[in-house]
């Protein structure tokens, strides 16, 4: 989770760095950690992550065999550009074949599975397995261009799958979570997280009240904002803090993961500690401290499968523990503890599907310095009418507003745009304002 | 001063507002106005008269009263809020979409962002807050007047150490040559962007990422078309929020034949058609709706990422 500097912000991989792999066009989607012994298993195949060591984000690889078994190997980018040029031609010459005479069935593919294993074998590369299914199908010729890029998308992904290294950061994180385990993240949607950050005037030199229980994805995100100044307070109900188990996923450096603290409600609602209170505090601490590192390595440890693999496929994994002890989520100081207190935090982000909203925002709002502005995020809109409608009464704020966001994605392409089939039509609620000075 | 460009001079409990400071004045959440404090001045609304010099020494988000015994808030400015105050010189982009290509241009701090047409400055003051307080917008638009005025209000929101606002044709000439290879994002506002789309390759850094925003469907089509030789992961996104309406409602409850009282809820008595008495009673809930009227369309998206040469 926590890395140099220089390599955090670094586009280029290297060795302990986590990275996102999505697999034949978020088929699946894998969040690994780069070293040398690390494994991922595609289909039926073992191969080795260390060639993605000291590669760009964004490089696409291939599974290619070698006398040695299977290996990934970077991609040239090519075949991209003359394949979409091919359906522009069909479009633009107007497409003349159509399916009235296409019958599917299975004579249509003369190459058998054996065939395929022999070309295999003899060192034959996906691309040309294609080129050769596609010779020997029956069929191929009579279909239009657009089913023809079907076929070859779909025997591509089976016998040349792609594997494209994505940066892990706010955005791929909640969208990979969202696609694969939206549970996890309670169903935010990375155009509400995206909302989140900004009403909330995330931004860096500001101290960020967090109520994170949407696996650590929204402390990550406002502490990739930050950027190592400022602190996020990720705070919690009783005794034993929410997973934060998401943060790891991130490439922070350790300034930034430095950043990101952690402090009981009660600890931040008390008085001001006295000095004596801080030397029982400072006991009551390192008890704390072993109990909350203890809880990181289980989380990472029980969920690591879990999640690691978005799909749900087995991949091996390297144990995080070659990264560096996590300095992510530490127990606040009561010194800075004390700060927050004084001078009050610049804005609150709410991500708490279990615990009552308007009991929450009465508590936590008056830690808020006058004038923050505070962004809730819920999947029912009722605990947020209700919170709205008492902060109205108490005039506690102002500029409150419920918003829900809405999100369509667009196929675009020569004559044939439209909105995708499929879209997610529900991304949440968010309750924004801004505090008040109590008159 | 929008940002706190030290930990010292953000918002707190304790920081109050000063002369020369720029506020929020909020009436309420359909009326807000931009005004720079300022001793011997006053504001005249519908509300009254207000003086400058009551206003000093005040926390943010305080509410003043006025001569004739009206009230308004002063708020801190944050980009959300300036986005609502700016003077609209041209369109402007919303939160809806501004959060969202701030967030999917994965813009953090410390990246140089290419920006055109600057506009109303309402995206790009977004923009610094994310690059603060290490990184750097460079925003281009060939009309000179919109310049100097974006100019003037990046001085006035105190974001001006953050941001570079050029006199350049970017459709015609590209952006300048000395960002080859620098940028961490390019952002596109443009009549034509596709004129522009082959530069701002040119501009971003390995995986770099691009984002242009059309109003209309055809600019769409040919942006995408543009993009298609040198960059991948081309997606076309529009992005909305529906707002809600809160409000406390009594409703009347109908009881069947019960056997008298309700609590404390005032309850009559009625006769029914057939003749029968019911017990009804008034119970009030928080209820919430959509509000009637929405933005119906900003503009499309589209994002896209320079492809891998590796
Ligand atoms: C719709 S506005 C941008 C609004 C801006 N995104 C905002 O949020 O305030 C478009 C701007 O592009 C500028 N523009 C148009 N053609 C241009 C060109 N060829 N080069 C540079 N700027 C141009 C216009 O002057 C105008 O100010």
């Amino acid at each position: 989770m926590c890395s140099e500097n220089k390599e955090a912000s670094s586009r280029i991989t290297w060795e302990g760095c986590s990275v996102l792999l999505d697999i034949n066009d978020g088929d699946r989607l894998v969040f690994a950690r780069l070293s040398p012994a690390a494994k991922l298993k595609i289909g039926n195949k073992n191969c080795s992550l260390k060639p993605l060591i000291g590669c760009p984000f964004g490089t696409v690889f291939q599974l290619d065999s070698s006398s040695d078994g299977p290996f990934l190997s970077p991609l040239q980018p090519k075949g991209n550009v003359n394949n979409t040029e091919e359906i522009k031609d069909g479009q633009l010459n107007g497409e003349v074949r159509d399916n009235r005479s296409l019958i599917d069935n299975n004579t249509a593919q003369s190459l058998t599975g054996e065939d395929i294993e022999d070309m295999r074998r003899q060192g034959a590369k996906g691309d040309e397995i294609i080129e050769a299914l596609i010779a020997n199908s029956a069929t191929f010729e009579k279909k239009t261009s657009f089913s023809q890029e079907k076929y070859r998308l779909k025997k591509q992904k089976k016998y040349a799958p792609k594997v494209l290294m994505r940066r892990p950061v706010a955005r791929s994180i909640c969208e990979a979570y969202f696609k694969k385990y939206p549970l996890k993240i309670g169903f935010l949607r990375v155009d509400t997280l995206s909302l989140l950050l900004s009403m909330a005037n995330v931004s860096s030199n500001s101290d960020i009240l967090v109520v994170d229980m949407v696996g650590g994805l929204v402390t990550g995100a406002v502490a990739e904002r930050l950027g190592g100044t400022g602190y996020v307070c990720n705070t919690y109900l009783g005794q034993a803090p929410y997973s934060m188990d998401i943060v790891r996923i991130f490439n922070l450096s350790d300034e930034i993961c430095k950043r990101i603290l952690r402090c009981s409600m009660s600890d931040l609602l008390s008085q001001k500690e006295s000095q004596q209170q801080n030397l029982l505090n400072d006991e009551s601490q390192s008890n704390d401290q072993m109990n909350v590192l203890g809880g990181i390595e289980e989380i990472s440890h029980s969920s690591e499968n879990a999640i690691s693999d978005l799909g749900a496929e087995n991949t091996t994994l390297p144990a995080l523990r070659a990264c560096k002890a996590a300095k992510a989520g530490e127990k606040a100081s009561p010194e800075v503890v004390d700060s927050w207190k004084e001078n009050g935090f610049s804005s609150l982000i709410i991500a708490a599907p279990d615990v009552d909203t308007w009991t929450l925002v009465k508590d936590l709002l008056p830690l808020l310095s006058n004038s923050a502005p505070f962004a809730i995020y819920h999947q029912y809109l009722q605990p947020l009418a209700t919170c709205m409608h008492n902060l109205q009464l108490g005039k506690m704020a102002i500029g409150l507003q419920i918003s829900e966001p809405w999100l369509r994605e667009y196929q675009v392409l020569p004559s044939r745009t439209h909105p995708c089939m499929q879209m997610s039509a529900f991304g949440g609620y968010i309750l924004s304002g801004t505090k008040i000075c109590s008159s | 001063m929008m940002l706190a460009s030290h930990p010292a001079k953000r918002i707190s409990f304790n920081r109050t507002i000063g002369d020369g400071d720029l506020v929020i004045v909020y009436e309420r959440h359909d009326n807000m106005k931009a005004i720079t404090v300022s001793e011997g001045s006053v504001l005249q609304n519908r509300f009254g008269v207000f003086k400058h010099s009551d206003w000093i020494g005040k926390p943010f988000g305080s509410k003043v009263i006025s001569s004739k015994g009206g009230f308004v808030y002063l708020l801190a400015p944050t980009p959300e809020l300036w986005t609502l105050v700016l003077s609209h010189r041209t369109q402007i982009l919303y939160i809806a979409d501004i959060s969202f290509v701030i967030m999917y241009l994965e813009i953090d701090p410390g990246c140089l962002v290419l920006e055109s047409g600057t506009g109303s400055g309402s995206l790009t003051t977004s923009l610094a807050r994310a690059v603060a307080p290490i990184g750097h917008v460079y925003t281009f638009d060939f009309h000179e007047q919109r310049a100097a005025s974006a100019r003037d209000d990046f001085e006035r929101t105190g974001l001006s150490s953050l941001i570079s606002v050029g006199v350049r044709d970017i459709q015609g000439e590209g952006f300048p040559d000395e960002f080859i290879g620098l940028a961490d994002s390019v952002f596109l506002d443009l009549p034509q962007p596709w004129l522009a789309i082959h530069s701002a390759a040119k501009m971003l850094k390995q995986d770099g990422t691009l984002c242009s925003f059309s109003p209309c469907v055809e600019q769409v089509q040919k942006s995408c078309d543009a993009l298609q030789s040198c960059f991948t992961d081309i997606r076309t996104f529009e992005v909305l929020l529906r707002t809600y309406e809160v409000r406390e409602e009594k409703m009347e409850s109908i009881h069947g034949d019960s056997n008298g009282s309700n609590g404390s809820l005032p309850c009559k008595r009625r006769q029914c058609s057939d003749g029968n008495y019911v017990l009804s009673s008034h119970t009030s809930s928080v209820m919430a709706r959509p509000c009637g009227e929405a933005r119906g369309h900003t503009g499309y998206l589209t994002f896209a990422r320079l492809k891998c040469s590796s």
